[in-house]
């Protein structure tokens, strides 16, 4: 199988439609039959991925390349960017709004989580300029 | 435990995916926080939670949690109930609080499902 690459924009105002493109690569990932762990990994850290595009970044893209070996995701945005890289690796660190809060998420665990289940966590960032995050998720 | 069970134990409303409920779940989870249930939660899990917007279908999706119970009576929106019937994820509603429903599930033999 060559690589299939999905590329997909993130709309920040519509916030009951994020998850719509992790929903969409875990449907994908299924029909080609990756196995389960895989599977679960790649759906976590990308819709934790997807829903802080939406909370801090209003919103981007994300460029999916799924080969038999390896499953990159590169989420870029034009947002704020993060002044505090370990900071905001830290567990329980969050910019969150209360209102973000309210939905069920901002309990700063996302970076963490895409941590533990990426293979690979790459984070590029200028404050005012943007964000580019690359997960790499090994197959075998 | 398969759901029907679960609902006849919670007295709780169904609204979609009636052709699952005799799917068994193992675990069940009771939160209100989603950040802490992707971090935190085994998959194949039955979710308690007080919280009524369309990313606690998607949280469930991501973790292949095939039942979402919303306790305290509340209900489900439609745009909720949409999506997930499209993605095949049975939710119900049940009048009891959410100790009560952890409670009675314990109780009956389901295992907890975000033990660290």
């Amino acid at each position: 199988m060559s690589a299939l690459v999905q590329t997909y924009t993130v709309d920040a105002s519509d916030f009951s439609g994020a998850g719509e493109a992790s929903g969409n690569v875990k449907k994908t990932l299924k029909t080609l039959g990756f196995a389960p762990d895989v599977i679960r990994r790649v759906s976590i850290a990308m819709y934790e991925a997807e829903i802080n595009m939406v909370i801090h970044a209003n919103g981007g893209t994300i460029t999916v390349t799924i080969s038999p070996e390896e499953i990159c995701a590169v989420f870029d945005d034009v947002g704020p960017g993060i002044p505090d890289v370990d900071q905001a690796m830290q567990e329980g660190w969050s910019t969150a709004t209360e209102e973000v809060r309210g939905l069920g998420f901002g309990a700063g665990m996302g970076l963490p989580n895409i941590k533990k289940y990426a293979d690979v966590l790459d984070i590029k960032t200028t404050v005012g300029v943007g964000t580019t995050l690359t997960l790499k998720f090994f197959t075998r | 435990m398969t759901i029907t069970q679960i609902a006849r134990l919670l007295d709780a409303k169904i609204y979609c995916c009636e052709e699952m409920l005799e799917r068994e779940v193992h675990t069940g989870v009771g939160c209100d926080l989603m950040s802490d249930v992707l971090a935190y939660v085994e998959d194949q899990a039955v979710l308690l939670t007080g919280l009524i917007n369309p990313q606690v279908v998607r949280t469930a999706e991501m973790m292949d949690i095939i039942c979402l119970v919303f306790v305290r009576g509340k209900e489900p929106t439609e745009a909720m109930i949409e999506l997930a019937e499209e993605r095949s994820i049975i939710l119900m509603s049940t009048e009891k609080g959410m100790f009560a429903s952890c409670g009675i599930l314990y109780h009956a033999g389901l295992k907890s499902g975000d033990d660290c």
